[in-house]
């Protein structure tokens, strides 16, 4: 059996097949960003950039609760903006917690859950990633 | 450098008009604010023109084979939100420049109905790795002010009643509709915190202004209606550590805003009235702190005092607003410029400010994973 292809490009399976996302941290002034990059943009460091895999934890910065979408996307759904405790911010989607504003406090903390699914529009399997509460 | 003034100005009402061409509607707009100005195509030196759903088209060139090829140099303009006002900020250089001395600037869009966002090519991450709407995208920024300060979804909500009310008095405007609280809060919700009537409304527009030098402006005897552009100020985002998950369009915002009151030598206490880009009712609120109409954390309280509104201490969108006047991005830009303009010349009816001597306009767009066009403007009355 094939293994599902990643949704996104900095969304990546190790050697054992474990999937992982991919970031880059700048070793001048430290800041972590989300995907592969050759040159910082907050420092404009260049030859500075280190691969990392991004922090799987982290705190819920701010979010949306989207009930209206494109046609044949399922709402409603929490759009999440995550800052991960490796310094890296992401956005998401909010698993397994009723799409309430009551239901989401800021800085309350998530793990990321990788998930395969079929994307809207699409009749195959992704690989994705989402976030859950985080047990503390 | 010679001081650049606008002498002539106008907009066609917003509204849909399918059965149009975007040159044409183009064509509409500039020969209002020529007949604004009492001028002729023939007297024009240069076209800058903004649009952005076809901005491979050439729409000036085309707009002029509609009104005459006169055979000036046409430039088109596309830069998301603030295509408008770039084009306008275009003109205003090239007379700052010394390179001409009277140029015509057009802002026009012809949208469809619907969201706005997404639209990348490959398989969709929408509702898989959150959502790329604009809607989405200004819920999170109004969240963020929430978090900051406190902010509630009626104060958000309260913007729209208010842009919806002042809609009422222009007959510019693509709604003239008051829209009480509670049906603002309970329309439908599209993206949390953002409702139905909190979202700008998509529609077709153009409008356009003619820049002249001083000399050329008095030369010609135009000084009686001209307004001056005391700043033209433009910036792009600067780094924001969250900007790749969302998108950030304050930082932007607070650059030009202060490179303009610099520019104009002048605060945000001298300013009258303001036309900033309402493109969702969270934003506004944000916009009051970056624009350094209040102090940051008091648009809340700002939007409850009613300071914002017609006859507050500082109105706020009194043309309706994206919101309600509609928001046909290539246009808007021009749009806010005529509205404080008529302000400036004393000529806006029922929702005149009464004694506005200066104003700001204020837009700025982009999308996620794009960045930010922020463009900025103070003009005041001769």
């Amino acid at each position: 059996m094939t293994e599902a292809p990643s949704i996104i490009a900095h969304l990546k399976r190790d050697d054992d097949g474990k999937p992982y996302l991919q970031g880059a941290h700048c070793g001048a002034c430290g800041h972590t960003y989300v995907g592969a990059r050759e040159v910082c943009a907050q420092c404009y460091a260049r030859d500075r950039m280190q691969p990392v895999s991004l922090a799987e934890t982290g705190k819920l910065y701010a979010y949306a609760i989207v009930h209206r979408s494109f046609p044949g996307v399922e709402t409603p759904f929490i759009d999440v903006i995550v800052d991960l405790e490796d310094g890296a911010h992401i956005k998401g989607i909010l698993k397994d917690v009723a799409p309430e504003p009551e239901n989401l406090a800021f800085d309350m903390a998530v793990k990321i859950d990788y998930r395969e699914v079929v994307p809207p529009g699409s009749n195959e399997k992704y690989l994705a990633y989402f976030f859950v509460p985080a047990a503390i | 450098m010679s001081d650049v003034y606008i002498v002539g100005v106008d907009m066609i009402k917003f509204g849909r008009y399918p059965d149009r061409t975007v040159p044409g509607l183009a064509a509409e707009a500039a020969l209002l604010a020529l007949d604004d100005a009492g001028l002729g195509i023939d007297q024009m030196q240069a076209l800058f023109c903004g649009n952005l759903g076809q901005a491979n088209n050439m729409i000036g060139q085309r707009m002029l084979a509609e009104i005459g090829q006169t055979g000036i140099p046409v430039v088109n303009v596309a830069n998301a939100c603030a295509t408008g006002a770039t084009a306008f900020r275009d003109a205003w250089m090239t007379i700052k420049a010394g390179v001409h001395d009277l140029v015509l600037a057009v802002g026009v869009e012809q949208m469809g109905k619907g969201l706005l966002g997404g639209g990348h090519g490959g398989v969709s991450t929408e509702g898989v790795l959150g959502s790329g709407t604009m809607p989405t995208m200004f819920a999170q920024i109004g969240v963020e002010h929430a978090r900051n300060h406190g902010t509630t979804f009626k104060q958000f909500a309260k913007v729209s009643v208010k842009n919806h009310h002042h809609s009422t008095m222009n007959p510019k405007s693509m709604y003239r509709v008051e829209t009480p609280l509670e049906e603002v809060m309970g329309a439908e919700m599209i993206s949390y915190p953002n409702t139905k009537l909190m979202c700008s409304v998509n529609v077709d527009g153009s409008a356009a202004a003619v820049l002249a030098s001083e000399a050329t402006a008095k030369r010609l005897g135009l000084m009686d209606r001209a307004v001056k552009v005391r700043a033209s100020e433009m910036s792009s985002n600067p780094f924001a550590a969250r900007q790749l998950a969302m998108p950030d369009f304050s930082a932007a915002t607070r650059l030009a805003a202060q490179n303009a009151y610099e520019q104009a030598g002048v605060g945000a206490g001298d300013i009258d009235l303001v036309e900033l880009h309402d493109c969702f009712a969270t934003a506004e609120l944000v916009h009051y702190e970056n624009l350094g109409l209040c102090e940051d954390g008091e648009a809340g309280r700002m939007i409850d005092g009613g300071e914002t509104a017609l006859g507050g201490k500082v109105p706020v969108n009194v043309s309706g607003g994206l919101l309600s006047k509609g928001h046909p991005l290539g246009a808007t830009g021009i749009a806010n410029i005529y509205e404080v303009s008529t302000h400036l010349r004393g000529e806006a009816g029922e929702r005149q400010v009464e004694g506005a001597r200066m104003g700001m306009t204020h837009v700025v767009g982009g999308g996620p994973g794009m960045g930010t066009a922020c463009a900025i403007h103070i003009l005041e009355k001769v």
